[in-house]
């Protein structure tokens, strides 16, 4: 058999559902560890930066109106996608990470488990965070959990894969859409991820993937009216502190970067730091003829 | 560059008389003569027209620019509520919407009119009054115009008689379709007759319905010869409204008609315009084809109303560098 020539794949943007190029037309080089070139990626501007927000605000009214049940079966159905895409992302991560094949399984197996694991929580965290209210009135007093809204997720440097899902599964659980800043230096399992979302029943604009600059793209995102909330896990301390500025001006939610461990089983911290609690008050039935006294 | 031919000079080149001033007074003498001059109008290259549309809206229009286009364009809305389900409250409002477009930035132009069914001409001219802006009514059994003439003529005094500043009018498409040009024509003489020295016409053909671009040139035609102080695209009621190209073909007979017959007749298209990028695509065809003289609220609209949304957020933008968002502007 002759020699084939090399199909090598075009990596592009994940926003609404689609697949563009960068609006600017740019374009980096990404290379593996060892500084060997691995493919261009796209070098996002702060208009698709803009056009991202759009798309998520545009999901958001769907994807946080879904029940909570449907929102855990389509992450469910995430896992399963990747499930059957493993092979590629353990070269994938391998090349980003400089990792051996059997780490890179390990790291792409914690990723799959870690989506069942937020897929599990997306029914279960009403429970625990919301509830009925004891209050000092004829009144049932009920609080439940509600998104945020369009979340700003910078994607951690280092872990760009299992780092990447352990910041953005939270944000979509709760039923927030997300724009992603992918690893700036290891971008490629962040786009790819975008192929198995657009396959897996996660509607369009619910989660958005750039590549590009951090400190260029996240700065608009970080001022951005129409961003209710940003996650700085991928930045470094003077980016975060310059990026907390810009975001106070209509008091977007910030959550500070922090060390973890992503092997480590999370907690519910990254679920809660974007939700808000809606508390309710209700009248209860017959107190008024009865006289009881609740 | 591929442009539509100018009028005068096809017209000469495919052999058919060059109409003169002279000549337009006789053209509306009666039915034979009219259908004459509008099937005697040189064809529209469709393909040309839509070229150059197109080409017209890769222009950059950026910074101070932008800033100017779009004030130019927040001053050129006609801020339109026309639904069945308008309250007096909703049309209140929306006047106090075109008054003052952004309430925290008193800076932003007023809107040039608010646009209402005639039943809603009294409030809106309550809401809008001391403040500059004009209300616009459409009127002649809008949309569809499927009403005997003595109603239509009734709905339009009734409005100017409320107040209004300005009628948006709407043809018989079927007769124009049917080919009764000078029955066409008679209607809208009879409702410029009905809108007197008070309200100004504008004209709208439904582009959309009339199928082919030779037919909105012939419209755009037949609604100047008849009297029409503007030409609008569409109500916004059906699938296609404005495009840049029939805008583009409405603006070329309005420089033709004046340089024809000396008078200077306005262009709304509405409907479908919804983004900044939009109206700004817009702005540079009236530019291009008809100059300077047309860059006014005077003598150019836009029928919409989301689209005022759009560029408050735009000039938001601008003001702050911040991309700014719907929580910042009104759910109309």
């Amino acid at each position: 058999m002759s020699d084939r020539l090399s199909v090598f794949k075009t990596y592009k943007l994940y926003v609404g559902g689609k697949f563009p190029r960068s609006e600017s037309g740019r374009v980096y080089e990404v290379t593996d560890a060892k500084g060997n070139w691995l493919a261009n990626a796209p070098l996002s501007s702060r208009k698709d930066a803009r056009d991202a927000v759009v798309a998520a605000r545009k999901a958001f009214g769907g994807w946080s109106g879904a029940t909570a049940y449907n929102r855990g079966q389509v992450l469910y159905r995430v896992a399963e996608m990747l499930e059957g895409r493993k092979e590629q992302f353990v070269r994938e991560v391998a090349e980003a990470e400089g990792l051996s094949k059997a780490k890179a399984a390990a790291v792409v197996d914690a990723t799959i488990d870690r989506w069942v694991w937020y897929a599990g929580w997306t029914d279960k965290i009403a429970q625990v965070i919301g509830g009925a209210n004891p209050v000092a009135g004829p009144y049932f007093n009920l609080s439940s959990p509600e998104p945020t809204g369009v979340v700003a997720v910078l994607a951690p440097q280092e872990s760009s894969f299992l780092g990447l899902v352990s910041v953005v599964a939270p944000v979509i659980a709760t039923g927030n859409t997300a724009v992603v800043i992918a690893s700036e230096k290891a971008p490629l399992p962040a786009l790819s991820l975008g192929e198995v979302l657009a396959t897996s029943d996660v509607p369009g604009g619910v989660v958005n993937v750039l590549s590009g600059r951090t400190a260029e793209i996240a700065a608009p995102l970080a001022a951005h009216q129409d961003v209710n909330a940003i996650d700085l896990a991928g930045a470094d301390e003077a980016l975060a502190k310059e990026l907390e500025i810009a975001a106070a001006d209509n008091l977007k939610r910030v959550l500070r970067p922090q060390a973890v461990d992503y092997f480590e089983t999370p907690g519910i911290e990254r679920m809660t730091a974007f939700l808000e609690t809606k508390t309710v008050w209700h009248p209860t039935g017959s107190l008024g003829a009865s006289g009881s006294s609740y | 560059m591929p442009t539509s031919p100018k009028f005068s000079a096809s017209l000469g080149q495919g052999g058919a008389p060059t109409p003169t001033a002279h000549a337009l007074a006789d053209v509306t003498a009666s039915d034979s003569t009219l259908r004459r001059f509008l099937h005697g109008l040189p064809g529209v290259d469709a393909v040309g027209l839509e070229a150059r549309a197109a080409s017209l809206g890769t222009r950059s229009i950026k910074t101070t620019a932008k800033a100017y286009a779009i004030d130019l364009a927040i001053s050129m809305v006609d801020l339109t509520t026309l639904e069945g389900a308008d309250t007096p409250g909703k049309v209140r409002a929306l006047g106090a919407k075109a008054v003052h477009p952004d309430p925290t930035d008193r800076t932003t132009p007023t809107t040039a009119a608010v646009c209402v069914y005639p039943d809603m001409v009294a409030v809106a001219k309550e809401a809008v009054a001391g403040s500059g802006v004009k209300v616009a009514s459409v009127a002649t059994a809008f949309p569809a115009g499927r009403a005997a003439l003595e109603v239509k003529l009734a709905d339009v005094r009734d409005a100017v008689a409320a107040g209004a500043d300005e009628i948006d009018m709407v043809i018989d498409r079927g007769a124009f379709l049917a080919g009764k040009y000078l029955k066409v024509y008679d209607e809208i003489a009879a409702v410029k007759a009905a809108c007197g020295d008070s309200a100004r016409l504008k004209v709208i053909f439904e582009t959309g319905e009339l199928s082919t671009y030779d037919n909105i040139r012939r419209a755009s035609w037949l609604g100047m010869l008849a009297g029409a102080d503007f030409i609008k695209t569409s109500t916004g009621k059906v699938a296609v409204n404005a495009t840049p190209a029939n805008t583009l073909l409405m603006l070329e007979a309005v420089r033709d008609f004046r340089d024809l017959a000396g008078v200077q007749v306005g262009v709304k298209p509405a409907g479908g315009i919804r983004t900044t990028k939009d109206a700004i695509k817009f702005l540079v065809l009236v530019n291009e084809t008809v100059g300077e003289d047309w860059l006014d609220n005077h003598w150019f609209r836009f029928g919409a109303s989301s689209l005022l949304n759009d560029l408050l957020m735009q000039r938001q933008k601008l003001a702050t560098g911040r991309y700014s968002g719907p929580d910042y502007v009104t759910v109309d």
